[in-house]
């Protein structure tokens, strides 16, 4: 562990290395960290993997401006290759940490998608079947969205200072009460405009119980999450099942293409092909990006979340502003359970969010509480999680539980520092009493 | 707005009688707030077994006509899945010989003892500020380090029986060693690292039976070889019961876990640390070794409750083992308000709830999730004592806080 120690003449910055300054040792764990995984994987998808062997990529969709035509790579040149271009990224981190420069976001974006790559170039090679990237992106995306959702939902509760462990049980009701709703209207639309609603009012519970009687957040996270499973699971088995067809039935959502976007290759197909609820996803993750960090509405939020006892001496009501911005939360997330219903066009079943909502909880503190971030690492988690289904497809040298593991193992590193420093929201948990 | 609901508390006036001043300690105490919660649970839960009946839907579509029909069919519905909740877990009343009639209660026993010891673990973590959720990966591994040494090995009888209880134990512990390693070396949160080694240890056991070491030769099903007889927990009605020792280390583990919380010194390091890291610091504490170890304790206590499962209740290595027991113990947790006894009283109370739930679904066909449903609003009920005491008009607790309410670092809760 690193000790920070600040300079005794902090004011003189460190244009005055005469003062005397103490700098920070410098922490050589990312750079290692760096050259360890990418020699491992030189070793694994180059020196012993078997010679000889090509693997093809397919990137375009029928219906493209222009045809791409698959492309075929040798597999060990093009892993060697790209393990010798994480190599020389690990070395670049070495030069920067000695000379204390930062890298920017791209040192760790390139690393990871050059492994990836390397990854597929090795599971791949001799197969028949080629590995589909363009779907691969796009089921990636699709999968992300609940996990988008319900990471915005926990940052808007733990920016305002609750802790939303309940995000599995607001995607779960979101999730049901879409069915419901979808199933009896025949609309799948009508589904989407309820499944806010649900997520809304387990937010609102959390909250109540938060504030009004101080119970510990994460007991009332845990315990809603437990009620919201058993209510769901109780009511499947008394009513939908006994009457599926009026009850669960929910229509899907069409996807939809917008027009020229969705025509250009690889993009177009990833991000202009989806449902509306991937689009309300674009908004959503925008507008809170703004809005959290650069309005006043977002400034009183985060003041809240991170001294509250600040907050009220300007006059910001704190616990209203907690109720408000969980409640809000909430229905973000509920909105995402509407994914599991009546965006995959699924009828629900019992405890179909299958742990999302924690996995949400992950991203979001792997996106370090901003929207952007959350964004990024739900979009690494649904990536890592297709990879699963595609390599199933395609056939895959490692064990399916072992590629099922590896977002968790990812979040375990993340959060232990190995990635970088993570911070909580200073007063998130701790109930607010003038 | 801010401030808890409570009533105004009636102060003990000096010209009270003996008899009032009994009657207000009673009203007061937080034992009575349990038992209503757990009754108002009960209704609560018995509006939702009334919604989804037959006969009570048939009737209320006549309810002003004739209420008395629909009152009927709401009493009938509810009640005889509650019987059937009863006679599920405690007594079967209706069982023509008396081996069927107590079979419930040793069932009940048997279904309690991994909850009674992951929720032994899960309350020592609470009681040092810790809030583990990871009972269920810990509960996994003990079972994987437990029917490892059942199966493989073949060892006179005593000692194979101790060695696997002893594997599951270090198994269980070394899982929750991680959570507490990581947050004392980097300050990691343990509440998303043992939740991200829950999920782990749920592919871990199902890839462990894939592999020749685990699985069963002679089929592709993911289940391990039976457990040598050798070690196996004795069981304590002979062969018509499932009811294993195991309910009996348990029993004594909570014994254990009382002395060691309240007459150890490091029982005394861990409940300091959980009052105020801070203090405990400046007492001379090491608050990172404490974390590490109350964490290893704890997965060592739900290891046991693996080990349980393992060598007792299933006799072989599935991988759904833990079923949902790990997440179960942290409610159980809750209502026992992390003490021993607590622990075990509410550990018997749920696994009752568990075994009469299959009961209840086989006799009435209310679904076993009502189960769920009662279970968590127990814990909301008994984590909010205002409310329950707001709704049934009750004095305030005499002296305590809230009970699992946060005051910043307050999670110890006086005996």
């Amino acid at each position: 562990m690193s000790t920070v120690v600040e300079a005794p003449t902090a004011s003189s910055g460190p244009q005055s290395p005469r003062s005397g300054a103490v700098l920070a040792p410098i922490s050589w764990k990312a750079p290692i960290a760096y050259a360890v995984v990418a020699v491992i994987a030189l070793i694994g998808f180059v020196v012993v993997a078997p010679k000889g062997l090509e693997t093809t990529f397919t990137v375009s969709t029928s219906s493209d401006f222009f045809q791409i035509a698959p492309i075929t790579v040798p597999s060990t040149a093009t892993a060697l290759l790209l393990c010798l271009v994480a190599l020389v990224l690990a070395g670049v981190s070495f030069w920067a940490t000695r000379s204390r420069r930062k890298v920017g976001v791209w040192l760790p974006s390139v690393y990871g998608v050059a492994l990836v790559l390397a990854f597929l170039t090795w599971s791949a090679a001799g197969k028949d079947s080629a590995l589909p990237l363009t779907g691969l992106l796009q089921g990636s995306l699709f999968l992300a969205v609940p996990l988008v959702f319900g990471a915005l939902a926990g940052l808007l509760c733990e920016r305002s200072g609750i802790i939303n462990i309940a995000i599995e049980g607001q995607l779960l009701a979101g999730a049901f009460l879409a069915a419901v709703v979808a199933s009896i209207t025949h609309s799948a639309y009508a589904g989407l405009v309820a499944a806010p609603i649900a997520g809304a009012l387990v937010g609102l519970l959390l909250v109540l119980f938060s504030i009004r009687y101080m119970v510990d957040q994460i007991i009332v996270g845990v315990v809603l999450n437990v009620l919201v499973i058993g209510v769901t699971s109780y009511l499947f088995s008394t009513v939908l099942k006994v009457d599926a067809a009026t009850f669960n039935s929910p229509p899907k959502l069409p996807v939809i293409g917008i027009p020229v976007l969705s025509q250009i290759p690889i993009i177009g197909p990833v991000l202009f092909r989806q449902t509306v609820l991937v689009y309300v996803m674009y908004v959503v993750v925008a507008v809170l990006q703004v809005m959290v960090f650069r309005s006043r509405w977002g400034l009183r939020l985060r003041a809240v979340g991170e001294h509250p006892k600040a907050a009220d001496t300007v006059g910001i009501k704190v616990n209203l502003t907690r109720m408000k911005s969980t409640v809000l939360g909430g229905a973000v997330a509920g909105l995402g359970g509407a994914f599991f219903t009546v965006a995959a066009g699924l009828a629900f079943g019992k405890e179909m969010a299958g742990g999302k909502g924690y996995i949400a909880l992950a991203a979001m503190i792997l996106g370090r509480w901003s929207p952007a971030g959350a964004l990024a690492a739900a979009l690494l988690f649904g990536f890592s999680d297709n990879l699963r289904v595609v390599l199933g497809i395609v056939g895959t040298p490692i064990p399916s539980q072992i590629m099922l593991m590896t977002p968790y193992v990812v979040t375990i590193f993340a959060v232990a520092g190995v990635v970088g420093r993570v911070r909580a929201p200073a007063s998130e948990g701790i109930p607010y009493v003038k | 707005m801010s401030q808890p609901i409570a009533p105004e508390r009636t102060q003990p006036a000096a010209g009270r009688t003996r008899g009032q001043q009994a009657l207000h300690e009673m009203l007061a105490s937080n034992w009575l707030a349990t038992v209503l919660a757990v009754v108002l649970a009960l209704v609560l839960s018995g509006v939702l077994i009334a919604a989804a009946d037959k006969a009570v839907q048939e009737t209320a579509t006549y309810l002003f006509a004739r209420p008395g029909d629909f009152f009927g069919a709401v009493w009938t519905s509810v009640s005889s899945a509650y019987v059937a909740l009863f006679q599920g877990s405690i007594v079967d009343t209706s069982a023509s010989t008396l081996t069927r009639m107590i079979r419930p209660i040793t069932e009940t026993m048997t279904v309690s003892i991994p909850l009674i010891f992951a929720g032994l673990g899960l309350g020592i973590g609470f009681r040092a500020g810790l809030f583990n959720i990871g009972a269920q990966g810990q509960i996994i591994l003990g079972a994987v380090f437990a029917g490892y040494v059942g199966f493989t090995f073949d060892l006179p009888p005593v000692v194979h029986v101790v060695l696997a209880v002893v594997a599951a134990a270090i198994g269980g512990g070394l899982w929750a060693g991680i959570a507490g390693v990581l947050k004392a070396r980097t300050g990691a949160n343990e509440v998303i690292v043992t939740i991200m080694l829950n999920n782990i240890a749920v592919y871990l056991v199902a890839f462990l039976l894939t592999t020749t070491a685990f699985q069963r030769g002679d089929s592709n099903n993911p289940i391990s070889p039976p457990l040598n007889s050798n070690s196996l927990f004795p069981l304590l009605l002979g062969s018509g019961f499932r009811l294993h020792a195991g309910f009996l280390l348990a029993l004594a583990t909570a014994v254990g876990v009382w002395w060691l919380m309240n007459r150890s010194t490091i029982g005394f390091q861990f409940r300091a640390v959980g009052s105020n890291p801070n203090a405990a610091r400046v007492a001379g504490i090491s608050v990172n070794a404490a974390y590490v170890w109350v964490m290893v304790v704890a997965g060592a206590l739900a290891g046991l409750g693996g080990a349980a499962q393992v060598l007792g209740t299933e006799k072989v290595l599935t991988a759904g083992v833990a079923a949902s027991f790990g997440f179960d113990a942290i409610t159980v947790a809750l209502l026992g308000r992390s003490k021993p006894l607590g622990t075990v009283l509410a550990g018997l109370l749920f696994g009752a709830l568990r075994a009469g739930g299959f009961a209840m679904q086989a006799r009435t066909g209310t679904p076993i999730d009502i189960v769920l449903v009662v279970q968590s609003l127990i814990v909301l009920f008994i984590a909010a004592p205002p409310l329950v005491r707001a709704l049934f008009r009750l004095p305030a607790a005499g002296t305590e806080p809230p009970v699992l309410a946060v005051s910043p670092s307050v999670k110890e809760v006086g005996l």
